[in-house]
Formats: C-alpha cells, sequence, structure tokens
C-alpha cells in the first residue's frame, strides 16, 4: 500500500487521522481517511489522472470538489456491484474502496484513442447529423458500434444488482433542502418554533460552505459552527436531519423527490439495509438553500488535469486537508476567488500567481497578496497551458506574454446560484447583472429559497437570510417563531467584472468538459444559425450530459450571447428539469423487480392445489392452478385430456374464486340490473341466477357473468377475473355519478368468498354429501341459486351453473373455508373418481361448449358479434345501448362468432390465425376474421376453434383458409355452430 | 399530484383513478338527436388549458367517485366533491 499522502497537510481539516481507509484506484493502492471523499484521497495521494473525455479521450483531472464534477467519472466497485459513472468529488471513501477509470483503452495512461482528438475537426459541433446520414445502412454496422467504442462513459454491471431498494414516504411542515449556512439557519428558525422539519443534505457531512470556510463563526471556527447547530438541530423533537440525502425533484401538491445513499460508503449494505432509499417527501412548505456552483473561464487548454475551480482548491485544502498542488496559480475575475486563495495560501497551500483579467483590483488584496509573496498579474489572460497534467502557463499581459510555471491552476469566472429545483414547474431563472448570475425566478408553490441559491453571497448574509426564510415558512404555517440569535460575520463585498472566455487563447477551450463541447463549436452552431439556446444545446450537446451543464451552462449562454451580439437574458436561459442529480434505476424500481414487479394473488385453495401436484402459471394478477400432472404423462396435452375426459364421464372441481364477486343490496338492484345488462334482470326471481352481457357506452361488450337473486333486496353479481376491478369501478361510477337517485348500495366480495365449480355427471352425488340441505333437481334447479350450509354447518351460496357444459355447481364458502372445502369435495368424490382439474381443462371444456371468454371479450365486439344480439332487450334503456345500435356497429359484415374444424382432423389450429376466402391472396383486403381460441378436444379427437369471421352464423359448412403468417402455417377449415358438444344443453339440466 | 378526497383526507394521486370531464351529463336516450348526443357526450372532450372540473374515483381509499377542480396547467387542485354531494368542488 503507498502510504504516501505526500500532498496532506499534516494538520487541519475535517478528517480523522486515526482511522486511515485503504482503497485502490486502477489496481494501486493507496490510502486515505475518515472524512475523505475519493476525489480527495486521490489527490492527497498525487493522482490527478483521473479519467478519459467523452469524445476525444484526453486526458482529465479532478475539476471540482462538488455534485457539479463533469470530469472525474469512475466506474466504483466490480462485478456485480460495478456501478459506472460515479462523481468520485462526492463518493464518500471507505475502507476497500475499488475504483477505475473509464473511456480508456488499453490503459489511462496511454490511450490508443486520444488519437480522437486528431479527428477532432471532424467530430465538432454537429457532426452526429452531418457525418452519418449517409448511407443509412451504414449506420448499424459501422457508425454506431465505433462511436459506441471510442464515445462513452463507463460499463454498467453485467449481473443483477445484489441489493435492494426501498422507497419511502415522509411528511413535514418545512422541507429545508442544502443544510449550508442558510440552510441550518432555517432549520433552525422553524425547528424552534415547533414545525416538524426536514433537513436534507447531500453531503455525509453537513454544513456546507461552513466545512469549508477558514474563519470564526459566532467565536467559533465555522465547521464547529455548524457541528454546533446540527447537534442541536439533531435534539429538536420535530426535527429530522437526512444526511446523504439529494432532494432531485419538485412535483405536484409539495410533493418532493429525494434519494437517500444509505449504504453507498460501505463496501456492501449492513444485513437488511436497502443500498439506496427514494423518498416521496409531502412538505407543506419548503426552502430551497442549495448554495451556488462556481463557474470557469473559458481559455485554450483549460481540460488539462490540474485546472481546478478555485472554490474546489479551497475546500481541498481547508475541509480535506489537501493540497491540489505545490505550485498554485488563479485565474479569476472576481474577489471571492483571491479571498479563497489567500485563505488557502494561510493554511499551508503554496500559492505564487494571481492571474485576474480586471485590471483594476482592490489594493487590500493586492497588497495582501503581494505581503504573502504570491505574484500578480491584473489585467492578464491565461492564453495555453503545457503538459500532460499541468506545468505551466502561457499567460498575456499587456507588455507581452509569458510562461508562468505551475502544476495547478484555480479558476474562478464567479458563481451561479443552484435554481435548478425552482425550475422544475416551469418557472424560468431570470438574469441578474449585479452578480452576472441567473437568479430564481418564479418558483414552485410553497417553495422559497434563502442565502446563495439565490444570489445572496457572503457566508453573514446567508445565516440572516436563511434565518428570515425558515421563520417566514414557519409562521406561513401559523408557528410563532422565537427570534433568533444570528452570529454576525462581516462579508466583503462583492466585486465581478463578467468574463467568460479567453478568445485569443492557443489550443482546445472547452465550454462542456463532460460532453466535449469547445468555444468553436459554440462559434460554429453560431456560424449554422443553430443561435436559440434550446438548438445550441441540442446541436451541440452542450449542457446535456449527466452534469446537466452545471458548470458550463451560463458560459456556453455568454459566449453565444457575444457571439450574436445580443444579451445574455435575450439569448436565452436554461430550465433544468428533475433530476437535480443522477437516480439509479434501481432506486426508482424499488421493490418492483423480477417476480416482485407485479405481486401475484394466490386462491384459498392454493397450498391444496399444490399439495396435489399443480402446476401454476399467472393468468392476470392471479396465480392458478394449470393443471394437475400425474405420474407417466408424457406432456401438459395429455394431462389436460385426462382432466377433461374425467370431468365429461364422472366429476371434476376447480378453484373459481378468481372471479370479481359483487354484493349488491337495496330496492332498487332490480331497475339498476337491468340498466347495466343489456338483458332483463328486474324480473328475475329470488333463488334464481341469471347470464348477463355488460356493455361500454360506446356499445363494445365490457364484461359478462351471472348474477343470482339470494334474497329481494340482495344479489351477488360475478364478474370476469380480469375485469373485475373494472367493473366494480364502473358500477360504482353509474350509481353515484348517473343514477344517484336508485337505492343500492355496492360492495366487492372477492376476497371474501371462496368459491369451487364441481362438473361432470356426478357433480351432484359429490355435492349432496357435503351440502347440508337438499341439493336435487328440485331444490336447485338449472340457474338456481340458494343460501345454505355445507360440512355441518359453515355458511354457503350454492348455486347451480355450468361453464363446460356437465351438470355443474359453484359452492362459495366464506374463503377461510376455501381449502378445507376443496378437501371435502374430494372424499366426498373419491369412490367417483373425482378429479382436481386446472384452468386449461377449464379452457378446453368451455370452448368445446362454445361459450366465450377474455379472448372474445377482447373490447372490439360487439353484443351482436358474439352471438348475443338477442338477449339485448328492446323495452329498455342500457349503458351502450344507443351507440349498440350505429351503422357500424350493426353492419350485416362484420365478424361474428362461430366454431371452426379442421378439414383435415390430423391438424392443430392456431389462435390468431386470419381467415381467408379460399384461393384468396392473402391481403387485408381479403381478410374476414381470425381465429379467437383453439382448444384439442378429447371429446372430438381433433383441433377445434372459436373465432370471429363476416357474417359467421350464415356461413356454417363453409370452408376457408386459416392463414397464420407468424407460424408460418395454413390450414382449409370448415365453419361450424359454436357448441361441439350438446349443443342442446341436456347435460347441464340434468 | 395530491387529492382532498372529502372522506380520507389529503390523498396520493396514486390511490386514484382519472375519468375525464366531469360536467358531462349523460344523454336522454329517448331524445331525438340521442344518436349524436351519446357520440358527443362519449368520444367529444374539450381540452382546456386552464380550469377543470374532472372526475376521480378513490380506488384504493373510499371507492367514491369525486368531482375534482384542477388547474391543467398547474395541476393546483382547489377542491373536490363527493359525486352524491350537491355543489361546487371549488
Ligand atoms: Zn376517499
Amino acid at each position: 500500500m503507498s502510504t504516501s499522502n505526500r500532498n496532506r497537510l499534516t494538520a487541519g481539516g475535517l478528517i480523522d487521522r486515526a482511522r486511515p481507509l485503504g482503497f485502490s484506484f486502477d489496481g494501486t493502492r493507496y490510502r486515505g481517511y475518515e472524512g475523505d471523499t475519493l476525489a480527495s484521497a486521490l489527490l492527497a495521494n498525487g493522482v490527478r489522472l483521473v479519467g478519459r473525455s467523452f469524445k476525444y479521450h484526453r486526458p482529465r483531472g479532478i475539476f471540482s470538489a462538488g455534485a457539479e464534477e463533469p470530469n472525474a467519472l469512475v466506474e466504483l466497485r466490480s462485478g456485480a456491484r460495478r456501478e459506472p459513472n460515479s462523481r468520485a468529488t462526492v463518493t464518500e471513501l471507505y475502507d476497500g474502496l475499488e475504483a477505475a477509470s473509464q473511456n480508456r483503452w488499453p490503459s489511462l495512461a496511454v490511450d490508443a484513442l486520444s488519437l480522437n482528438r486528431f479527428l477532432q475537426p471532424f467530430l465538432g459541433a454537429g457532426f452526429y447529423y452531418k457525418t452519418f446520414m449517409w448511407p443509412a445502412a451504414f449506420w448499424e454496422k459501422l457508425y454506431e458500434p465505433i462511436i459506441r467504442r471510442a464515445a462513452g462513459l463507463g460499463r454498467a454491471a453485467e449481473e443483477a444488482d445484489p441489493d435492494h431498494y426501498e422507497k419511502a414516504t415522509a411528511f413535514c411542515d418545512v422541507l429545508v433542502i442544502g443544510a449550508g449556512p442558510a440552510g441550518l439557519m432555517a432549520a433552525l428558525a422553524a425547528g424552534r418554533a415547533g414545525a416538524r422539519v426536514i433537513l436534507a443534505d447531500e453531503d455525509f457531512l453537513p454544513g456546507g460552505g461552513l466545512n469549508a470556510e477558514a474563519g470564526d463563526v459566532g467565536r467559533k471556527p465555522a465547521p464547529a459552527f455548524a457541528a454546533e447547530m446540527v447537534a442541536e438541530l439533531m435534539s429538536l423533537p420535530t426535527v429530522r436531519v437526512m444526511t446523504r440525502t439529494s432532494v432531485f425533484g419538485v412535483y405536484d401538491s409539495g410533493t418532493y423527490g429525494a434519494l437517500e445513499r444509505v449504504s453507498d460508503h460501505l463496501p456492501e449494505p449492513a444485513p437488511f439495509q436497502p443500498r439506496q432509499r427514494l423518498w416521496r417527501i409531502i412538505a407543506r412548505r419548503a426552502v430551497l438553500a442549495a448554495g451556488a456552483t462556481e463557474r470557469p473561464i473559458v481559455f485554450g487548454g483549460n481540460d488539462r488535469p490540474g485546472v481546478m475551480l478555485a472554490g474546489a482548491v479551497g475546500t481541498y485544502v481547508q475541509r480535506h486537508a489537501v493540497l491540489p498542488g505545490q505550485k498554485i496559480a488563479l485565474f479569476a475575475n472576481n474577489d471571492g476567488a483571491w479571498r479563497e486563495m489567500l485563505a488557502a495560501h494561510a493554511a499551508g497551500a503554496p500559492v505564487e500567481t494571481i492571474i485576474d483579467v480586471r485590471t483594476e483590483v482592490a489594493a487590500d488584496l493586492t497588497q495582501a497578496a503581494r505581503a504573502e509573496g504570491i505574484r500578480v498579474l491584473t489585467g492578464a489572460q491565461v492564453i495555453a497551458t503545457a503538459g500532460k497534467t499541468l506545468t505551466g502557463l502561457t499567460v498575456a499581459t499587456a507588455s507581452g506574454t509569458e510562461r508562468i510555471a505551475a502544476d495547478t491552476l484555480a479558476v474562478s469566472g464567479g458563481w451561479s446560484p443552484s435554481v435548478h429545483l425552482t425550475c422544475h414547474h416551469g418557472g424560468k431563472p431570470r438574469w441578474e447583472e449585479a452578480i452576472a448570475a441567473f437568479v430564481p425566478g418564479t418558483c414552485p408553490p410553497g417553495l422559497s429559497v434563502a442565502g446563495a441559491a439565490k444570489g445572496v453571497f457572503g457566508l453573514g448574509a446567508c445565516l440572516k437570510d436563511g434565518a428570515a426564510i425558515g421563520a417566514e415558512a414557519a409562521q406561513a404555517l401559523g408557528f410563532t417563531v422565537p427570534a433568533l440569535d444570528v452570529p454576525d460575520v462581516a462579508d466583503a463585498p462583492f466585486a465581478l467584472t463578467p468574463f467568460w472566455h479567453v478568445e485569443g487563447s492557443k489550443g482546445a477551450a472547452f465550454v462542456d468538459l463532460q460532453n466535449d463541447v469547445t468555444a468553436k463549436d459554440v462559434g460554429i452552431a453560431h456560424k449554422e444559425g443553430f443561435r436559440s439556446v434550446e438548438l445550441l444545446k441540442r446541436y451541440t450537446t452542450l449542457g446535456m450530459a449527466t452534469d446537466q451543464g452545471r458548470t458550463s451552462n451560463v458560459t456556453g449562454l455568454a459566449i453565444m450571447a457575444s457571439l450574436t451580439g445580443a444579451s445574455i437574458p435575450e439569448t436565452g436561459t436554461t430550465i433544468f428539469r428533475p433530476p437535480y442529480t443522477p437516480v439509479s434505476m434501481g432506486a426508482l424500481a424499488g421493490h418492483h423487480r423480477g417476480k416482485d414487479f407485479r405481486p401475484v394473488r394466490l386462491t384459498p385453495t392454493h397450498e391444496w392445489a399444490r399439495a396435489q401436484g399443480a402446476v401454476f402459471i399467472e393468468t392476470g394478477a392471479w396465480l392458478r392452478a394449470q393443471y394437475f400432472p400425474r405420474n407417466g404423462e408424457k406432456d401438459w396435452l395429455e394431462t389436460v385430456s385426462r382432466e377433461v375426459t374425467s370431468v365429461r364421464a364422472g366429476v371434476g372441481l376447480i378453484d373459481v374464486s378468481t372471479f370479481g364477486k359483487i354484493d349488491l343490496q337495496g330496492r332498487d338492484v332490480g331497475a339498476f340490473l337491468d340498466r347495466v345488462y343489456i338483458n332483463g334482470f328486474a324480473a328475475l326471481a329470488v333463488g334464481k341466477a341469471r347470464y348477463g352481457v355488460m356493455l361500454r357506452e360506446d356499445g363494445m361488450v365490457m364484461d359478462d357473468g351471472t348474477t343470482a337473486r339470494l334474497a329481494p333486496e340482495h344479489y351477488v353479481m360475478t364478474t370476469t377475473t380480469a375485469n373485475a376491478a373494472k367493473v366494480y369501478q364502473h358500477l360504482e361510477f353509474c350509481l353515484q355519478v348517473l343514477w344517484p337517485e336508485l337505492d343500492v348500495a355496492l360492495s366487492s366480495v372477492s376476497e371474501q368468498w371462496a368459491q369451487i365449480a364441481l362438473a361432470g355427471p356426478r357433480a351432484r352425488d359429490v355435492l349432496a354429501r357435503v351440502a347440508d340441505g337438499d341439493v336435487s333437481n328440485a331444490a336447485l334447479p338449472f340457474m338456481g341459486a340458494i343460501e345454505g350450509t355445507v360440512m355441518g354447518g359453515v355458511k354457503a351460496r350454492l348455486f347451480r351453473l355450468s361453464f363446460s357444459g356437465e351438470l355443474g355447481y359453484e359452492i362459495a364458502v366464506p374463503a377461510r373455508f376455501g381449502a378445507a372445502l376443496a378437501q371435502a369435495l374430494m372424499q366426498a368424490g373419491e369412490e367417483f373418481g373425482i378429479t382436481p382439474y386446472g384452468i386449461e381443462a377449464l379452457g378446453v371444456m368451455r370452448i368445446e361448449k362454445g361459450h366465450v371468454s377474455g379472448n372474445e371479450l377482447s373490447g372490439q365486439t360487439t353484443a351482436g358479434d358474439l352471438g348475443f344480439g338477442r338477449m339485448a332487450s328492446t323495452k329498455k334503456d342500457y349503458i351502450g345501448r344507443t351507440l349498440a345500435a350505429r351503422p357500424g356497429l350493426t353492419d350485416p359484415d362484420r365478424p361474428a362468432f362461430v366454431g371452426f374444424r379442421p378439414v383435415d382432423p390430423s391438424r392443430r389450429l392456431r389462435a390468431g390465425a386470419h381467415f381467408l376466402p379460399l384461393g384468396a391472396a392473402p391481403t387485408m383486403a381479403n381478410d374476414q376474421g381470425y381465429m379467437t381460441s383453439v382448444a384439442y378436444s378429447p371429446h372430438l379427437g381433433h383441433w377445434i376453434g372459436l373465432g370471429l369471421i363476416t357474417r359467421g352464423p350464415e356461413r356454417l359448412g363453409e370452408r376457408v383458409r386459416a392463414y397464420d403468417p407468424v407460424r408460418g402455417e395454413e390450414i382449409e377449415v370448415e365453419i361450424c355452430a359454436p357448441g361441439f358438444i350438446d349443443p342442446e344443453g341436456v347435460r347441464l339440466r340434468g | 399530484m395530491r387529492i382532498p378526497c372529502p372522506y380520507c383526507g389529503e390523498r396520493d394521486a396514486h390511490e386514484f383513478a382519472y375519468l375525464g370531464d366531469a360536467t358531462l351529463t349523460r344523454p336522454d336516450p329517448a331524445a331525438a338527436e340521442a344518436e349524436q348526443a351519446f357520440h358527443d357526450y362519449v368520444y367529444l372532450r374539450d381540452n382546456p388549458a386552464g380550469a377543470h372540473e374532472e372526475w376521480w374515483y378513490h380506488a384504493n381509499g373510499c371507492r367514491q367517485w369525486l368531482r375534482v377542480a384542477r388547474d391543467t396547467r398547474t395541476h393546483a387542485i382547489s377542491g373536490a366533491v363527493a359525486a352524491r354531494v350537491a355543489g361546487e368542488p371549488a
């Protein structure tokens, strides 16, 4: 392990020198300390080259000390936990951290593809549009693979993520975003008033700029002051401090999205802890105290490793006790950067030269610098840089150019308030000439901005503003805010002369470091007419990388403004959209992955069916028994055919609890049913059930099912499994919105009742042994529905219904008795060879019987299409009646429901095959309909089908082609009536 | 988005199902131009930028249909009343 830490100061900083942490970068081992970021630890060890750029593979170093980092993107961890594009500047160091540089080949130091920079003239603005337009076929085969190889970011893990991610919701009165000076004061003001406060900060150490501040606050070192504030906040019962938490989006009604990096600072999450947690924070008010982001000045060679934002140099020195270099120069246009450098120098950082574009700089600063032996060049500009990592600068002054040795160049072009979240409801930032920066415009409702995020610069001013805005937020909610003692900090005056780009500089001058967009590219966009900021962005990709142009947007805009001669606000502004920082897909998915993407519902007899050897299948939201294979059966078809045959010859049972069940009570249920079903229900007798068809208001069939009248004012309806929720919602709409005058109360009872279908010629024999009362044909005739008991006193509803075409019953018991009922029926049916069957056999029997099901209730079929035309009452209005009469829906040429059998009985039918007249070409014009359902009928010994074909019922006996281009099959079929078994219904009435 | 359900309090929009314009009235099927009226009722919708009164169903809550006043430009919700209760949402 390298133990150098040669750029580490011996004292100071917010690191714990008693807790060394080992880590590796590109396979080399290093040491850092607790309190380091990966970036500060790399700099401490003298590692300055950390990556290659996106397009030109230029060597890049660490540019910032925060979330705005465009360069230092690394792959973290390895194997399944490998995470690309991690910003080293916000990656908290932990023992054993492994990081690797990205986008380099074969190695970081020697990169073959850095040749790309010789291609730079061709890869400039709009190169995607210009170079690869023609020929189109080359795109997939040639250009894309090359570009993917040459340009790119890190590699995603190729294995499933072994960690899990949580979602959580929190509520508060005041959400404070950012725990810098303004945020801490805002949280304290609201917290002391008794408001429920959440203070969220993306850093692992709250305090923001206070942690990099050299001076005192309230007679304490600034970081100690911050720590004291945090301690008090954490002691307040209504305040919650959330560190490592980025608020990334502002949504409607005071809803904020936040990402908590619960375990990113650990090699792997602790047991039962998620890697990250996605928060939905509901806040009555919010205070944005996100601070500001420093912006660079653009000049030739400004991307060389060693060029760094001035504030970042200050942060590394003050907070991490790291010297970014041994010969430091500053290039700036403002006083704040001078003070930052003087403080760094006082802390031991060897600052040798200060270069300022201004000819006039406050005398106190120049005198202070000279007193420290720092060379001062005013009215000067950096025009070039040298070295693989920075070794020297070329500076143009009034008297000519000169070379200056430097291994670190701190750059500052001013500060841009972090207005991002204020734009999330479409608000546009406003240009503030006094600070040459965009400040918040119209904010989302309930959000106010405090401190540097709104352009209030200066520590003292931020503390005061935070306290005031926090108090205001709490007061607006009715809290009484006690007076807050805000420490006095004297702020130096803000002095900046806007300066963006050194026009006479040599070499590529990068505006957007992450997307490799140069000042020249902005010039090309201007020349070619892409001058509006939205076009500039898209044409050059400026600001469109994962950093969202934090350090480049305003500069790019300013350069364009200078080219067009317009002002910056006239040229445009940039709107920021969520998320503020990248959010991992894992966090957005949370637990909804793999089998948990959509949890399955289990039937009341699930365990019983499993014990019977069932094979299960997901049908909609349910896991249902598909079939029950027995030893020696060679495939599912043999199993299903055996189940069907056993039912038709003896008796079988299946769980049908998944049907929707709706309880209807009240004086007007009959009238209500008349209005929602096409057929009449008002005359349904107590103790009877009736099949019904429902339409949508547009005239298409919505659902079908049976409704039974259990008592004069008590009915129970069944719906199809798939439409249970939709039908219930529809019925509530009809009752609450359309006909509130009807006396009907609805209740979904799908979960409360287990329902088992018993079918086959011996069904009554079995039921008689389980039911406590009389189930003879007289007591319970076909379509009868009675309440009684089974199994010696278990409340039950008995329905004489048949989906299979056999003598059939459905027995409903309270859900907890479902499995017991299945067992009781099995026992009672043992001597009749009772067979449990699954939904495959159920499907085969309904196709044999010619019943419609989900395949036919497709939302595109009318009652007439499905053969229910004569069921529709003409004596009443019902939902869908008027529009069902439209010419298009009553066209006699519409495909209508019939059966199909293969002319050659050895051939298999395929659902989805389209019907064509014999000899007709397979064209849309000749298409007459399609096969909706097919099954192998053990009863007939060949395949059978149901389908929709033009004028079907008039064409029984006619032969057509069933054409299946997907499987490349074609077969001749004969149209027949849709009942293949017992069409007269003798069996089910028996 | 959060909807103030008169029965359940302010709840997240995830709990609700949306239907659309709450100012439409189901036409009289016996009227002379019933087919045209139903066609308009089922298919034709205004798409206003601004105030909109619309149906939301509290599916994962009280199962009531609510008449909600929402500004389509800002998603600001100014009120909600149950369908069965007379009166304007806001
Ligand atoms: Zn509700």
